[in-house]
């Protein structure tokens, strides 16, 4: 982000708090203006304002206030919004926090420059995701399928390989049978440099760092401008989805450190908090972010998201996981107990979800016509034999019947053959639905009640004896 | 009435100060700004005026102007809302879209109806006539399906008609009547304006006897709602709730539906958008769009338009009940609604009640689902409409106990509890038929009894008993083990496990299973509870419950909810007397085998 010589000078700060400046005797500043603070030494930052009036501006500082006094620090204000020049010539480049090239070479020319708080999509002018993304991982596809458009997030806990799995997806994800342009567009927020640097590498192995754009706001860069990097990510990504007809995958990580950001300024203005010190506006506010992914009518491209965020003590219930689920269109739950038995990828189906799987794939007959009744089907085998593992533990397996243990077998099945796979293995849909059928017909025929009798006469393995 | 005119001084998100407002008025519609962005008054002190803002805020300063419009926040009722999309101070959308394109843009005036557009009016009522409020003066066929009644706004005062306009064509603007009354005279046109925040009044209520047939068998035959009744369905991300009111939209029995979706997803508009026109009405083969009003008011739009969103619906929601008219409204979440009016409460400073939420939270929602019932409308000739409210509820958590949850249970009678563990095992609709309940189960009896069949409650009751048994033994299985149980607490569970699959469980994505028929729905679970006693019996005369569990009927009783067309119910009969064929020869097996030995 270049910063500029012009607006309105003030040296009158009143007072410092958290990531907060409060700018005095102002006049004709405007609600959500950026500001340019200069420390007495002449450092540059930059902040917005958050509240105005009665003679006094309330400026957030994204690279935070450490180091800035009362006398001596200056407050421009630049009279726009925060903006970010976009062009397509960002694919390839990496960038820190709030934009600015971090690979040596100079900032990219501008083709537009945009307000990085972009703009409601009008809903009437949404077009309804439905084009199958093939991510090749069976989990995923075969119960949980991805869209053109949609945003599904990865529900992570500390240690848990959600980066593994998110950069697989961002290596295979293709629709089949289209060629066309992509991009992925990756924001760090307050992760660790290794976890950055995994990310980087696995986007130059498969080459698809020349479609690739990185922002990065690492673990020791400032706090306050994590509210920020998915901003900036989402604006370069909705210039390349709706202007240049892209097909964008942004991958967040990690969204639970940009909750922590909103959380401090919150507090730093003293606002009535909502559940866990979290304000009150958290769900709107992280609406702005994953309600940017979508299709408009008439464009070419789609922005489709994956933010990643880690689940304070693995609780689904805290209010980062759960605001978020509430916004996306379902999620990919990754579960420690799996992890610790060695399979990857950890997905718990049961608590995951796709919601456009129904309406988007299923409805509309996109996939093979047995695909939904499959999916239902492992679902229910599945969570019987959960339910069953847990029975088994207190009465025994001589306290279950010939068919519960058949669905105990199933469940072992289920795990090692559809969802154990290699981190470069690439399924493709039809493979996944075979396996499938594969471990159903471990199960007696009359078991498998959400399948319809056409396809079980078609694919169900009967038994030679 | 006068302009008030003042000067920001204040900003901060959608909350605005103005100073220069004496004369203003509580929830009067101003004008903010040089953008004029919608906003309405929510709090005076002095000359200064608390103001929410329906539009985004950036770039706002202190000293641009405040203009007041005299009147509160009001939609515009009459012919062309069916079928249209609107925010939640009723702009349509497509006619944003068709300014701003893909995205919105703030500071766009839009007209709610069309005024261009012309209808066909045909009068009921000639000059000299003496009519009253709510009186029909005619009538315009809006779409197929809905024709819209003109009437007496209901404000007027009675009077004698002075004129009205001959058959033919007008716009919403063009007078097609002249009243004169004791207020003097008022020229009435096809469209009117009217409060969001008023009820619009009616004579009396009804008892709430007849049922919103949903074609969903769990709500329909274990937990119904009455027309002019009030539901809530509260469940955790992922249960569902989104899937449950997409399909009460799709298959009510009502006349005109309402779906408000507030601080929601955009692809779920788009999803109803895309999918309503292609789908046809069961009753009369129409497309679902022509009976429909769509308000999305998505969780990035502007939050204080989120808050008005529910009351710009029920308001119009309201207008349609008045002609006469079942409607149905559903309201995706409360929750949101709730979150916006503890956001805007918050940036005034007021002291919160629990969780942050204000303390007139309960207050709110009592008086909106108030707005529900069954009524005979102001106005001749009498009529009798109804608006049903069904309110989405997005609990924290999934935790019941929160403010929202808690204040909503003290105002509806029909509980559908979603449960995230059915949800996990893929049992949609996720309702759980324990926690949730229904007040109307009693007053729609009579309707079931004479319309469906006489044994309905009974068929209704057995089946719930089982599932009721069932959810006590499961407790013992858990300790012990299924095998502990003897033979017909065993088949209480086989049962029940067939009445969950094959009537409880529901796919809204199957072209058959999506809506199923009150009949359907009566003679299906008329063979599960017949399957029971069936199977009580045959196991007291000796059958072995291994010889019933691998009945291969079983697996066709189950699939017949989607195999057996919404259109030919005699396959039921047949699947009925199959199954007591079936057991008879059982019975007569184990008689011959017994004999043998």
């Amino acid at each position: 982000m270049t910063l500029e010589k012009s607006g309105i000078e003030y040296l009158s700060v009143q007072e410092i708090r958290g990531p907060l400046m409060i700018v005095g005797g102002v006049s004709g500043v405007a609600y959500d203006e950026l500001v340019e603070v200069e420390t007495a030494e002449g450092e540059r930052r930059l902040g917005r304002v958050i509240e105005v009036g009665e003679g006094r501006a309330v400026v957030q500082v994204f690279e935070g206030t450490q180091g800035l006094g009362i006398a001596g620090t200056k407050a421009r204000f630049l009279g726009r919004t925060m903006e970010i020049p976009v062009s397509v010539e960002m694919l390839g480049r990496v960038f820190d926090g709030l934009g600015n090239p971090l690979d040596g070479l100079p900032q990219p020319i501008a083709e537009e420059v945009l307000d990085v708080n972009g703009e409601p999509i009008n809903p009437q002018q949404r077009e309804y995701p439905s084009d199958f993304i093939q991510t090749g991982i069976s989990a995923i596809d075969g119960m949980n399928s991805l869209v053109r458009g949609q945003k599904l997030p990865i529900f992570s806990g500390a240690g848990l390989p959600h980066n593994l799995l998110a950069a697989q997806i961002a290596r295979q994800a293709t629709v089949p049978g289209k060629e066309e342009e992509f991009a992925v567009i990756f924001a760090a927020v307050g992760v660790q440099n290794d976890e950055a640097r995994y990310f980087r590498r696995s986007l130059e192995e498969s080459g698809a760092i020349k479609r690739s754009a990185l922002f990065l706001n690492l673990a020791d860069d400032p706090a306050i401008e994590r509210i920020v990097t998915p901003r900036i990510a989402l604006t370069l990504a909705e210039y390349l989805a709706y202007r240049q007809g892209y097909h964008v995958l942004v991958i967040i990580t990690d969204i639970t450190n940009y909750a922590e950001a909103l959380r401090e300024v919150s507090a730093a203005r003293e606002e009535v908090p909502g559940r866990k010190g979290y304000p009150g506006y958290m769900y709107t506010d992280l609406a702005s972010l994953y309600e940017r992914a979508g299709r408009i009518t008439g464009l070419k491209g789609s922005l489709t998201q994956m933010p990643i965020l880690s689940m304070p003590s693995d609780d689904i219930t805290h209010p980062i996981p759960d605001l978020t689920g509430y916004i996306t269109e379902g999620q990919i739950v990754l579960s420690r107990d799996l992890y610790r038995k060695g399979i990857y990828p950890p997905i718990n189906v049961l608590m995951s979800l796709s919601r456009l799987m129904g309406p988007g794939i299923i409805s509309q007959k996109k996939t093979r016509p047995d695909h939904g009744d499959v999916s239902n089907q492992l679902y229910a085998a599945y969570a019987r034999a959960v339910q069953l593992r847990s029975l088994a533990e207190i009465v025994g397996k001589s306290g279950l019947s010939e068919t519960d243990l058949k669905y105990l077998e199933f469940g072992d099945l289920f795990e090692q053959k559809f969802l154990r796979q290699g981190y470069s293995e690439n399924r493709t849909l039809d493979q996944t639905i075979e396996i499938a059928w594969d471990i159903l017909s471990s199960l007696p025929e009359v078991e498998l009640t959400k399948i319809k009798e056409e396809h079980i006469r078609k694919h169900y393995r009967k038994r030679t004896a | 009435m006068r302009t008030v005119r003042g000067k920001i001084i204040w900003v901060a998100g959608p909350a605005v100060k103005a100073d220069g407002m004496m004369g203003a008025k509580m929830y009067e519609t101003v004008f903010v700004g040089e953008e004029k962005l919608i906003g309405e008054i929510i709090k005076l002190t002095g000359d200064v005026a608390f103001i929410q803002v329906y539009e985004n805020t950036s770039g706002l300063r202190p000293g641009e102007p405040v203009e007041s419009t005299g009147s509160p926040l009001s939609v515009t009722l009459g012919p062309g809302m069916l079928g249209s999309i609107y925010d939640g101070v009723q702009r349509p959308l497509d006619v944003i879209g068709k300014v701003a394109g893909g995205f919105i843009k703030r500071g766009i005036k839009a007209e709610p109806l069309q005024k261009d557009k012309k209808w066909k009016f045909i009068p009921l009522v000639k000059a000299g006539d003496e009519v009253g409020p709510g009186d029909f003066l005619g009538e315009v066929a809006e779409t197929p399906l809905v024709v819209s009644k003109i009437m007496v706004p209901p404000d007027s005062k009675p009077g004698k008609l002075t004129y009205v306009a001959p058959e033919g064509e007008y716009t919403i603007e063009e007078t097609i009547a002249e009243l004169e009354s004791r207020d003097g005279k008022r020229s009435i046109q096809l469209a009117h304006k009217w409060p969001v925040r008023r009820a619009r009044p009616f004579q009396r209520r009804l008892d709430p006897e007849v049922p919103t047939i949903t074609g969903q068998r769990v709500l329909d035959t274990l937990f119904p709602i009455s027309k002019g009744g009030t539901a809530c369905i509260p469940g955790a991300f992922g249960t569902g709730k989104t899937v449950t009111l997409h399909q009460l939209a799709k298959w009510s029995d009502t006349k005109v539906i309402f779906h408000v979706g507030c601080g929601e997803r955009g692809n779920e508009e788009s999803e109803v958008l895309t999918e309503f026109p292609h789908l046809k009405d069961p009753a009369t083969g129409r497309p679902l769009m022509e009976r429909t009003v769509l308000i999305a008011n998505t969780s990035n739009m502007p939050v204080a338009a989120r808050e008005a969103s529910i009351y710009t619906g029920v308001t119009m929601a309201e207008y349609f009940r008045d002609m006469g008219y079942d409607v149905l409204l559903v309201a995706d979440s409360t929750s949101r609604w709730a979150e916006a009016l503890r956001e805007i409460s918050g940036r005034l400073e007021e002291m919160p009640a629990e969780e942050g939420y204000p303390s007139y939270l309960a207050s709110r929602l009592a008086e909106f689902y108030e707005r529900a019932g069954r009524v005979v409308t102001v106005g001749r000739p009498e009529r009798i409409g109804s608006v049903t409210l069904v309110g989405a509820v997005s609990p924290p958590g999934g935790d019941f106990t929160e403010p929202v949850t808690t204040h909503t249970m003290r105002f509806i009678r029909t509980f559908w509890a979603l449960d995230a563990s059915l949800a996990y095992t893929r049992h949609y609709p996720a309702i759980n038929w324990i926690t949730s309940y229904s007040a109307y189960v009693d007053t729609v009896r009579k309707w079931w009894a004479e319309n469906v069949a006489l044994d309905w409650f009974e068929q209704r009751y057995q089946a719930y008993r089982l599932l009721q048994r069932e959810a006590e033994l499961l407790e013992l299985v858990r300790l012990l083990g299924p095998e502990a149980l003897p033979d017909e607490e065993k088949l209480i569970i086989d049962v029940s496990r067939m009445i969950r699959e094959g009537f409880l469980q529901q796919n809204a994505y199957d072209e058959i299973d999506a809506y199923c028929p009150p009949l359907k729905q009566y003679k299906l679970l008329k063979l599960f509870v017949k399957f029971h006693t069936l199977a009580e019996e045959a196991l007291k005369k000796g059958v072995p419950l291994k010889a019933i569990r691998t009945m291969p009927l079983i697996s066709k009783l189950i699939r017949a909810k989607y195999e057996i067309p919404n259109n030919r119910l005699e396959l039921l009969d047949d699947l009925e007397k199959r199954l007591e064929e079936s057991f008879e020869k059982l019975v007569l097996g184990e008689k011959l085998e017994v004999e043998a030995r």
